[in-house]
C-alpha cells in the first residue's frame, strides 16, 4: 500500500530545473532510499514533501489525500543542514521545537525526558547547546525529529557527523521505528550506507529520476550472471573445457587460492557451470557477484547519458 | 496562529532574560535620573567655599566690589603687585583683582590667580564693577539733567516682557504652549524612535542570521511557515522594545519622584502645582518671579493629560509602524547573507532613509510648517521620525491620518516583499548574494 506519492513534480529555479517530472511512490512501513549525487534534486524533493517550497507542477499525496498544511505534524524531518540555538538550554529548546510540531509543553517534556534518558543525555537537559559535543547535539536533533511520533520520517544524510557507535545506535532506532509502522524516506549520496537498510530506492540524477523499485528487484534486474569461484590447484586449459556459454572475465592467482570470474550467457545455469568445472577444480567457494548500488548507479547514469 | 504565538514567546523571553537587556533596562533610567539629579544638585549647590580676594584699586572708584557671605574682598593700600603676589599663599588670597587707573576708558580689570578662577567669581566681580560704574554714570547724568524725579522715571522705563505662546486647539479652545518644550519633546520622541528602529531592527537581522548560521532554520520551517517565523521574530522583538521603553518611562518616573522627594524636600510637585495658580494671579503680583513662573506655567500648560496621552499614543503608533516597516527589511537582509560582515552592501538602502529622516527632523523642528515637514511626515520611510517632531507643534488630523494609513499600507507591502526574499534567502547557504539575485527571488513562486 502506498503511503506517500509524488506525481510528475517539476521545480524550476532561475536558470535551472531542480526537478523534472519526478514521481516517487513510497510504500507504507518501508524504508525508502532517495539516492543521487549532490545537487541532483534530492533536497528540493524533500523540501516539497515538507511544504517548505511548493512544486511548479505535479501533485503530492499523503496517505492517499493531497498533501495539506496540517500534515506537517505527521511528518518528522531531519534536514542535512541541521543545528540548534547555541545559547538556549537543551531541554528548553527541545520542548520549543516539539511545541512547534503541535505538542503540548507537558507532553513534550515528559516524552523528551524518557528519550533523553534512553540516549544517555539527560544530565545535559539544563546545559546550553554550545556545551554539547557534536554527537550529543545530533542525538538531540534526532529525538526532536521523532518525538511527535510522525507517520512519515525524512532523514537527509542522517549519519553525517555521527561516530560509528552512534551511527549504529541511530540505525537501530530507525529500523525500530519502521517496525512500529512508520514510513521512512532516507536521502543520501552514500550508496553503500543504504543498501542494508532500504527496502525501496529511487535514483535521482540531474533532476530526473532514472531508476526506482524494491532493492531486491533492482539488484536482480542489474545482476550480470557473473560468478566468482575460489579454488585450489592449477587449471590452465579452462577455455578448452568450458562451453562457449561460459565467458571467463577474469582469472587471478592468489596465495591461498586462485580466483575465477565467469559470466553465464544464453540462459545457462550455475549448476551447469558447476558440473563442468567440478572434475577439474578443488572448489573453495562459489558465489554470484551481486552488483552493489554504487555499481548500479554508475551503470544507470552511463546508460541514461547514451540515450 | 498558536505556533506564531509560541515563536513570539521564545523570541521575547530569550531576549528579555538576557543579562545585557536587564542591565540596559535598569541602568539607563538610573543613569538618566543620575544625570538629572547631578544637574539639579549642581544648580542648587551654593558655592560655599570661603575665599579672600586681594584688591589693588588704582582707580577713583570707591570699593566697587562688596564682600559677600563667602567671598571677602580686602582692599590693599601702599603695596605693590609684586609684593602681594609673592605673599599670596601666606595671606591666603585666592586671587588678586587689579582695577587699573583708567578703567573707565579701558573697561578692563584683571584677575590674577594660580588656579583658574571659577565662573561665579569671575562673573560676580565683573557684574559688581559694571553696576558700580553704571550707577556712578547714572547719578552724574541725573545730577546734570536736573529734572525732578528722574531717577524714578528712569526706573519705570524698565519693562521686562515675558512671551506667552498660546496655541489654538482643534476646537478653537485656547491652549498654553511652549515652543521650546514642544521642540524638546518632539526631538526626544523622534530620536528615541530612530534609536529603537535601529537597535531592534538590527536585533531582528541578527536573529535571522543566527538561525541561518546555526542551521536551525530548516528544522523550524518544516514545522511552521517561513512567514510565521519571520513575523514571530519581528513581533517578539517589538514587544522587547516596548517593554524596554515602558520600563524606562516607569523606572525613570519612579526614581525621579522618589529621588526628588528624598533629595530635594523643598522642591516637590506641589510647588509646581501652586506655581500654576500663582501664575493666574494678576500680572503685577506674579511679576516678581515672572521668568520662573512662566516656565512652570508653560510646563504645566503644555503637559495637560490629553496632550501627554496623545504624544505617547502617537509615539507608540509611529514606533511600531516604523519599526515593523524597517525590521521587515532588516529580516530580509539577514536572510540574504551568511554572516554579519556581509550585510553592509544591503544595509545602505535601509540606513540612508533612516538617517535622512533624522536630519529632516532637525530641519522640521525649526520650521514645522514647511513643505519638507509635510512630505517628510507623509513618506512612510521618514514619517515615523519626522511626524513625531511635528506632533507637539500640532498637526492637522487629516495629515496625521493620511500618514498613518500610508505607513500601515507600506508596512504591509514591504512585509510581503521581505517575506518573499526571506523564505528563499534562509535556505541559501554559502552563496554571495547580489541585488540581481534578490530580484530573481522576488519572482519565484513558492
Amino acid at each position: 500500500m502506498t503511503f506517500f506519492e509524488a506525481k510528475d513534480l517539476v521545480k524550476q529555479y532561475a536558470g535551472h530545473k531542480a526537478l523534472n517530472k519526478v514521481s516517487i511512490s513510497v510504500p507504507k512501513g518501508s524504508i525508502f532510499g532517495l539516492l543521487g549525487p549532490n545537487g541532483a534534486g534530492k533536497t528540493t524533493l524533500i523540501r516539497i514533501i515538507n511544504q517548505i517550497t511548493g512544486p511548479d507542477a505535479g501533485q503530492v499525496f499523503f496517505n492517499g489525500q493531497p498533501l495539506k498544511p496540517e500534515d506537517v505534524k505527521r511528518i518528522g524531518y531531519l534536514p542535512e543542514e541541521r543545528g540548534l540555538y547555541k545559547k538556549m538550554k537543551v531541554g528548553e529548546q527541545a520542548v520549543y521545537l516539539a511545541q512547534l510540531k503541535g505538542m503540548s509543553q507537558k507532553e513534550a517534556t515528559k516524552k523528551l525526558k524518557a528519550w533523553f534518558d534512553k540516549f544517555d543525555i539527560l544530565p545535559w537537559w539544563d546545559k546550553k547547546v554550545e556545551e554539547l559535543s557534536k554527537g550529543m547535539a545530533q542525538k538531540v536533533q534526532f529525538i526532536v525529529t521523532i518525538l511527535h511520533e510522525p507517520e512519515l520520517l525524512i532523514f537527509d544524510e542522517p549519519f553525517s557527523g555521527f561516530d560509528p557507535i552512534n551511527a549504529n545506535l541511530l540505525k537501530k532506532e530507525i529500523l525500530e521505528l519502521r517496525d512500529k509502522g512508520a514510513t521512512i524516506i532516507f536521502s543520501t549520496h552514500n550508496m553503500g550506507s543504504v543498501e542494508e537498510i532500504c527496502d525501496h530506492i529511487a535514483l535521482i540524477n540531474k533532476s530526473e529520476k532514472i531508476l526506482d523499485g524494491p532493492v531486491e528487484q533492482i539488484k536482480k534486474k542489474y545482476r550480470t550472471n557473473t560468478y566468482e569461484i575460489n579454488y585450489i590447484g592449477e587449471f590452465d586449459k579452462l577455455d578448452q573445457v568450458l562451453k562457449s556459454d561460459f565467458e571467463i572475465i577474469d582469472q587471478q592467482k592468489g596465495i591461498e587460492f586462485n580466483t575465477l570470474k565467469i559470466k553465464l550467457n544464453n540462459g545457462s545455469t550455475s549448476n551447469e557451470l558447476l558440473e563442468q568445472i567440478l572434475p577439474y577444480l578443488n572448489i573453495v567457494s562459489f558465489r554470484e557477484i551481486i552488483p552493489n548500488m554504487n555499481d548500479i548507479f554508475i551503470r544507470v547514469v552511463k546508460e541514461s547519458k547514451t540515450i | 496562529m498558536n505556533k506564531i504565538f509560541i515563536i513570539i514567546q521564545r523570541e521575547y523571553l530569550s531576549r528579555v532574560k538576557k543579562r545585557s537587556f536587564l542591565i540596559l533596562t535598569f541602568l539607563t533610567p538610573l543613569l538618566i535620573a543620575g544625570i538629572y539629579a547631578f544637574m539639579i544638585w549642581m544648580m542648587l549647590k551654593d558655592d560655599t567655599e570661603k575665599r579672600t580676594i586681594a584688591v589693588l584699586n588704582e582707580s577713583e572708584l570707591v570699593e566697587p566690589v562688596q564682600s559677600s557671605e563667602f567671598t571677602t574682598y580686602s582692599y590693599l593700600q601702599n603695596t605693590t603687585f609684586e609684593d602681594v603676589k609673592s605673599n599670596m599663599e601666606k595671606n591666603g588670597y585666592y586671587a588678586i583683582l587689579v582695577i587699573p587707573k583708567n578703567i573707565l576708558q579701558t573697561k578692563t580689570a584683571e584677575l590674577f590667580s594660580h588656579k583658574q578662577v571659577t565662573i561665579e567669581v569671575k562673573s560676580n566681580v565683573g557684574s559688581q564693577i559694571r553696576q558700580h560704574i553704571e550707577k556712578l554714570k547714572r547719578a552724574k547724568i541725573i545730577a546734570e539733567a536736573n529734572m525732578p524725579n528722574l531717577e524714578e522715571k528712569l526706573a519705570a522705563t524698565k519693562t521686562p516682557i515675558s512671551m506667552r505662546t498660546i496655541k489654538f486647539g482643534e476646537d478653537g479652545e485656547i491652549k498654553q504652549s511652549s515652543t521650546e518644550i514642544a521642540m524638546g519633546i518632539g526631538f526626544a520622541a523622534s530620536f528615541i524612535i530612530y534609536m529603537f528602529i535601529f537597535m531592534y531592527g538590527v536585533q531582528v537581522m541578527r536573529g535571522v542570521i543566527e538561525e541561518k548560521s546555526n542551521r536551525i532554520v530548516e528544522v523550524i520551517i518544516s514545522s511552521v511557515k517561513p512567514f510565521q517565523l519571520m513575523m514571530g521574530k519581528i513581533v517578539g522583538v517589538a514587544m522587547v522594545g516596548l517593554t524596554q521603553f515602558i520600563m524606562w518611562v516607569v523606572l525613570t518616573g519612579i526614581i525621579i519622584t522618589v529621588g526628588s522627594a528624598l533629595v530635594l524636600p523643598g522642591v516637590d510637585m506641589e510647588a509646581l502645582q501652586q506655581a500654576k495658580t500663582v501664575a493666574e494671579l494678576p500680572a503685577g503680583a506674579a511679576s516678581l518671579d515672572a521668568g520662573q513662573l512662566k516656565m512652570a506655567q508653560d510646563i504645566l500648560g503644555t503637559f495637560d493629560f490629553a496632550y501627554v496621552a496623545g504624544i505617547i499614543g502617537a509615539f507608540i503608533f509611529f514606533f511600531l509602524g516604523g519599526y515593523l516597516l524597517y525590521s521587515a527589511l532588516f529580516a530580509a537582509v539577514g536572510s540574504a547573507v551568511d554572516n554579519e560582515t556581509e550585510t553592509q552592501q544591503f544595509m545602505l538602502p535601509i540606513t540612508i532613509p533612516l538617517i535622512l529622516a533624522l536630519y529632516i527632523g532637525f530641519a522640521v523642528a525649526k520650521n514645522p510648517e514647511s513643505s519638507l515637514a509635510f512630505w517628510g511626515s507623509i513618506i512612510p520611510f521618514t514619517s515615523p521620525i519626522v511626524m513625531l517632531v511635528r506632533i507637539p507643534f500640532g498637526v492637522p488630523i487629516w495629515e496625521l491620518l493620511l500618514s498613518m494609513v500610508i505607513l500601515i499600507g507600506t508596512f504591509l507591502l514591504i512585509t510581503w516583499i521581505a517575506a518573499k526574499i526571506y523564505r528563499t534567502g534562509i535556505l541559501m547557504y554559502g552563496k554571495k548574494v547580489s541585488y540581481k539575485e534578490i530580484w530573481k527571488w522576488l519572482r519565484y513562486h513558492n
